[in-house]
């Protein structure tokens, strides 16, 4: 009985807890949001591609930032002015440049920072390659017996021991 | 072990194999290696300032502004304000505490007539608050327009105040100086731009 409660309440907080999501601190106010549907989705797309200038790591869908709401206010406008998404996009980078996309395009300043993550998976899966390589021929030359020049070395090293 | 003679010991080891060389030794200097160079990156990345972001718009004309003039004043700022001859574009308000910060130095620089400073009276709070903090630490603008809602900021690429852009005579951003304007960045870096774009 008490196990079920419990997961009940489990359940109902995770529920709580992907409900809440984002929008949820701050972001978007009632006044700003477009009484077109599909205007407002729209803008709500290009928001979430923005980076909020004053608070680096939040989109300015989602930040409460001043500048923020002064640039969905902005989008907005030029939406319903008949931007395209594109235009609007372009625009705000064409102020601010691409730092301000939240989602750096492929160009060659961002070779590195888009392949990266494979060019080190890569390095590492060589790495283990060579190592396991290495250590069974390690294990191999373990596995030999001595030589007969090799027992007589040792057979002396050991008789030189010290007690 | 230790009955080995020293040159022995330095040549050979007792298997008779070689000791290992620098070649068998430099695959434990690629994680050294590696360390340095990660450890460079964030050094140097420490050291800055990730609110300064470079701006996209030097050596482009000054965006199309018409901007209304504050209270008290009858003329707002054009983008044709700003051709003619190299002047200051300074993006301030009066809820800006690093504003305040250089509000003296703009005030000397008005003072002695160095340069013409225009202003972009940024996001107040109520029409009253800019000239009323115009008022009482005095005025260094020779044109000031008001910019509540951030049209003209997010045109000029602004994040945060101040900013200040320095102009050229044709009206092209050639500049731009993010934060309060220190008595060492007018000396070591804007008044000779400056000066430089006059002599162009």
């Amino acid at each position: 009985m008490t196990r079920r409660v419990l997961s009940a309440a489990a359940v109902l907080l995770v529920a709580l807890f992907l409900l809440s999501g984002t929008g949820h601190a701050g972001g978007v106010q009632p006044d700003e949001i477009l009484s077109d549907p599909a205007l407002e989705a729209r803008a709500r797309e290009i928001g979430r591609e923005l980076r909020c200038l004053v608070c680096q790591n939040q989109s300015i869908d989602e930040s409460n930032a001043e500048l923020a709401r002064d640039m969905r206010i902005l989008v907005r406008a030029r939406l319903q002015e008949g931007d395209t998404d594109r235009e609007v996009l372009d625009y705000v980078v064409s102020r601010y440049g691409d730092f301000v996309r939240l989602r750096p395009p492929f160009q060659t300043s961002t070779y590195l920072l888009w392949c990266g993550p494979a060019l080190i998976l890569m390095a590492g899966t060589i790495a283990v390659v060579v190592f396991v390589r290495n250590r069974a021929r390690t294990r191999d030359d373990a596995a030999r017996p001595l030589t007969d020049a090799e027992r007589a070395r040792l057979a002396a090293l050991l008789r030189d021991q010290p007690r | 072990m230790t009955d080995l003679p020293a040159a022995t010991a330095a040549s050979s080891r007792p298997d008779g194999r070689a000791s290992p060389g620098l070649r068998a030794r430099l695959p434990f200097l690629i994680p050294l290696v590696v360390l340095a160079v990660v450890a460079a990156y964030f050094y140097v990345g420490l050291g800055r300032d990730p609110h300064v972001v470079p701006s996209v718009l030097i050596n482009q004309p000054v965006p199309e502004l018409a901007l209304a003039p504050i209270l008290g004043r009858d003329r707002g700022l054009t983008t044709a304000d700003l051709k003619g001859e190299v002047s200051l574009l300074n993006v301030f308000g009066s809820w800006c505490v690093a504003c305040r910060v250089e509000h003296p130095l703009l005030m000397a620089v008005a003072g002695q007539d160095l340069v013409p400073i225009h202003g972009v009276n940024w996001r107040e709070p109520t029409p009253q608050a800019g000239p009323a903090w115009l008022a009482r630490l005095g005025d260094p603008y020779t044109l000031v327009g008001a910019d509540p809602d951030s049209r003209a900021a997010i045109a000029l690429g602004v994040s945060g105040a101040p900013e200040t852009f320095v102009i050229d005579r044709a009206g092209v951003i050639r500049y731009k100086h993010t934060g309060p304007i220190t008595a060492d960045d007018w000396e070591r870096t804007l008044w000779p731009i400056i000066q430089k774009l006059r002599a162009e």
